[in-house]
């Protein structure tokens, strides 16, 4: 993210306010997909509170991250409806074929996978969300092919 | 408005708007607290203080909630009883169980509670905490493993010191107190105040200790180890081995730290004077030119640390005069042995403050000659208590020992450094007379004495009328930037100390001190300034001999050199 970009991004809100910090915190996450401790540092002085406070709270969201995303980042529903139809063995799985940790990224910054709590989609569990795309009513071979095309894609 | 309430089957008159705790104190009713903090709001998070009241179906915290009439409260009841017991429980379910080698044992809120609760067995067991200790910052150990989550430090660190260098950080059983990135407390704003050590109830926060390496020295033959202590130390050890501070103790101290091994003992109160002595100087240079006022004192190394840290555009205005601990230092080893034929880099310098940031005011580059350090090692108050019971020495039983080394002679303002407002006090005495020739009609300044944190007074000296501030409590010093950037010139000396009513309140003195200990060190040190001779630095006859055989005139010649340190001034944008 540039300075202009940050620039441009923070003067939509108002300066030394912390009302918004919530929505700048996610603006720059949309843009930059992590939030690294410079922004951050950025962030507090323009709405002027101390860096370990913006931290502080953006920690305690599970919505921020302070590591890169992949380029295809993985969410894997863990809902109840998800959980019952099979998707903690997707899980180990997906570990297993891609080499990454849940809540981590792999360290040619190719996959990362997250766990998240529910998708809205119980109806089409168990779920997968790759990037953009979901995968509903996902099966065990299904995942296969998935993990094997996200491998053959050369980016 | 009063009414009745009734606590444990007692009618006791309560005010709207107390607390159920305000009324237990005041009636002598124990509970039991982790997160309370006195002069603080309640939080009313470890929810350690509940009592039951009847009609109220859950059990409330004492701490914030207000009696209403008729209220009837029972503190110790067996629900009550239990309800607390499982709190205890709970915090040492994964908790280190490592007493015995702990910091803090004996010490300790959390065993305190353990033991009231009289818990005697591991009921649950929690998942061990596997959190790295946090040992690179160069005063402050943080060990989260050992942490309550109280959050007393972060309310400290915020309220009173204003530096906000730790926070929450994680949600739930994931919470930790812990700094941006987890980057470590040298990493962040902290000015290693050790006030978060001072409100700690267990060994999550400690001193980086320096114990180990000053015991190594004087067992070291090849070592010269001296030491020195800053004014404040006499009377908070007689506190820790129950003596009265009456005027003895100095010399009790004296001969204690002999018996230790230190082969000379010098008053940092020396230094101090000196310190005045170019402080005052260097003041009456700025005032002449009008530059770079108000000017700011330099010897609080959290104060120093806090404006390069995070305000810089007023470094300019920060004195360049060292700090007594360093110019203790600098002297011993360059001027002090040399008559003792001792080579300086065999002297091995040891000082012993009441703070923990002097540790790190130590180590830091500038404080270097050539390759040696001009202070070898800091250690606390605390540190020392340990030590001098460590090595056998019976305080009750010890031969006063007057001062050996001439250096030890100090005029009572050298004396005052260690409580806020005393600094301004003793260099504003020399000021009048470098100013004026005369010394001031009356020396004690009352305005800028007392337990308060902000005092201001008007100096006539002359025709010049000066206006001076003593702040403490680094937090209050917001403000006052604040006017001075918004164009206050009335103020020409600002005096800063960054813990609360200064030195006497430091964050490596004894834990657990209350309001009735500060008053007593406070009372110690004014006593002195009563009923001592030389009163003023630059009557001290050690410190006209200096000035006569080895420095230059105040504030000018090779004493900037050895007395002054040259601060980097970022340039403005």
């Amino acid at each position: 993210m540039t300075k202009e970009n940050l620039e441009t991004l923070l003067s939509k809100h108002p300066a030394n306010k912390k009302d918004g910090l919530l929505p700048i915190l996610q603006e720059i996450q949309t843009e930059h997909g992590f939030l690294t401790d410079e922004l951050l540092a950025e962030v507090g002085r323009y709405i002027n509170m101390p860096v370990n406070k913006v931290y502080g709270v953006a920690a305690f969201y599970d919505q921020f991250r302070f590591k890169p995303l992949g380029r295809f980042h993985i969410q894997l529903c863990r809902g109840t409806a998800c959980h019952l139809h099979g998707s903690s063995t997707y899980l180990g799985e997906l570990e297993k074929q891609l080499k990454v940790k849940a809540g981590g990224t792999s360290r040619d910054r190719r996959y990362s996978l997250e766990l998240v709590n529910c998708m809205g989609a119980c109806e089409s569990s168990p779920v997968l969300r790759v990037n953009d795309t979901f995968y509903p009513h996902t099966t065990p071979e299904e995942l296969t092919r998935i993990i094997r095309s996200l491998k053959e894609i050369t980016v | 408005m009063q009414f009745n309430i009734e606590i444990n089957e007692q009618q006791v008159s309560a005010k709207r708007g107390e607390t159920i705790k305000n009324v237990l104190d005041r009636i002598g009713i124990h509970v039991p607290t982790l997160c309370y903090l006195n002069g603080f709001s309640p939080t009313g998070g470890c929810r350690m203080c509940v009592v039951e009241i009847e009609g109220v179906s859950e059990l409330v915290p004492s701490c914030s909630h207000l009696v209403t009439e008729w209220m009837k409260i029972k503190t110790h009841s067996p629900r009550v009883l239990k309800a607390r017991k499982v709190l205890v429980e709970l915090l040492l379910a994964s908790h280190p169980d490592d007493c015995l080698y702990c910091e803090r044992s004996r010490n300790c809120g959390l065993q305190d509670l353990a033991d009231e609760m009289n818990i005697r067995e591991r009921k649950y067991h929690g998942k061990r905490q596997l959190v790295q200790i946090d040992k690179a910052c160069t005063s402050i150990v943080r060990d989260p493993a050992k942490c309550v989550l109280c959050g007393r430090c972060i309310r400290v660190c915020d309220e009173i010191i204003g530096v906000y260098a730790i926070d929450v950080v994680g949600r739930g059983s994931e919470s930790r107190i812990g700094t941006s990135y987890n980057k470590g407390l040298n990493m962040q704003t902290c000015v290693k105040c050790g006030q978060c050590i001072m409100v700690c109830p267990t060994g999550a926060l400690s001193e980086k200790s320096s114990f180990q390496v000053v015991l190594d020295a004087l067992n070291n033959p090849e070592l010269f180890p001296v030491i020195q202590f800053s004014p404040t130390i006499p009377a908070s050890v007689a506190e820790e081995f129950n003596i009265k501070a009456s005027k003895d103790i100095l010399n009790l101290l004296r001969a204690a730290l002999k018996k230790m091994g230190f082969n000379q003992v010098f008053d940092s109160s020396m230094a101090a004077d000196l310190t005045i002595m170019e402080e005052a100087a260097e003041f009456i240079e700025r005032y002449n030119k009008q530059v770079n006022l108000p000017m700011f004192t330099s010897c609080c190394p959290a104060w120093v640390r806090y404006v390069e840290e995070t305000k810089p555009q007023l470094i300019k205005n920060l004195s360049t005069t060292c700090s007594p601990q360093q110019m203790m230092g600098r002297l011993i080893k360059n001027y002090i042995t040399s008559s003792a034929s001792q080579k300086p880099e065999n002297v091995f310098v040891v000082s012993v403050m009441p703070c923990t940031a002097k540790k790190h005011e130590a180590t830091t580059d500038r404080m270097k000659d050539g390759t040696s350090f001009n202070v070898d090692a800091v250690i606390t108050t605390r540190e020392l208590v340990k030590m001098i019971r460590m090595l056998g020495i019976d305080f009750n039983s010890l031969e006063p020992e007057s001062n050996d080394t001439a250096f030890s002679m100090r005029s009572s303002s050298g004396n005052l450094f260690g409580i806020s407002g005393g600094h301004l006090e003793g260099l504003m005495r020399t000021i009048h007379f470098m100013m004026t020739g005369q010394e001031m009609s009356t020396l004690k300044i009352s305005e800028l004495r007392g337990l308060k944190n902000k005092k201001e007074a008007r100096i006539k000296a002359g025709k010049n009328i000066l206006n001076v501030m003593a702040v403490n409590g680094l937090a209050h010093v917001n403000a006052v930037i604040d006017d001075i950037e918004a164009n206050r010139t009335d103020c020409q000396i600002i005096e800063v100390m960054a813990c609360p009513f200064g030195c006497i309140n430091g964050g490596g003195q004894s834990l657990g001190s209350d309001e009735k200990n500060l008053k007593t060190r406070m009372k110690s040190l004014y006593d002195v300034d009563d009923e001592e001779m030389i009163k003023v630095a630059h009557k001290n006859p050690i410190i006209t001999d200096l000035y006569e055989k080895f420095l230059a005139k105040p504030g000018s010649g090779h004493n900037k050199e050895l007395l002054h340190l040259s601060r980097i001034i970022p340039e403005t944008k």
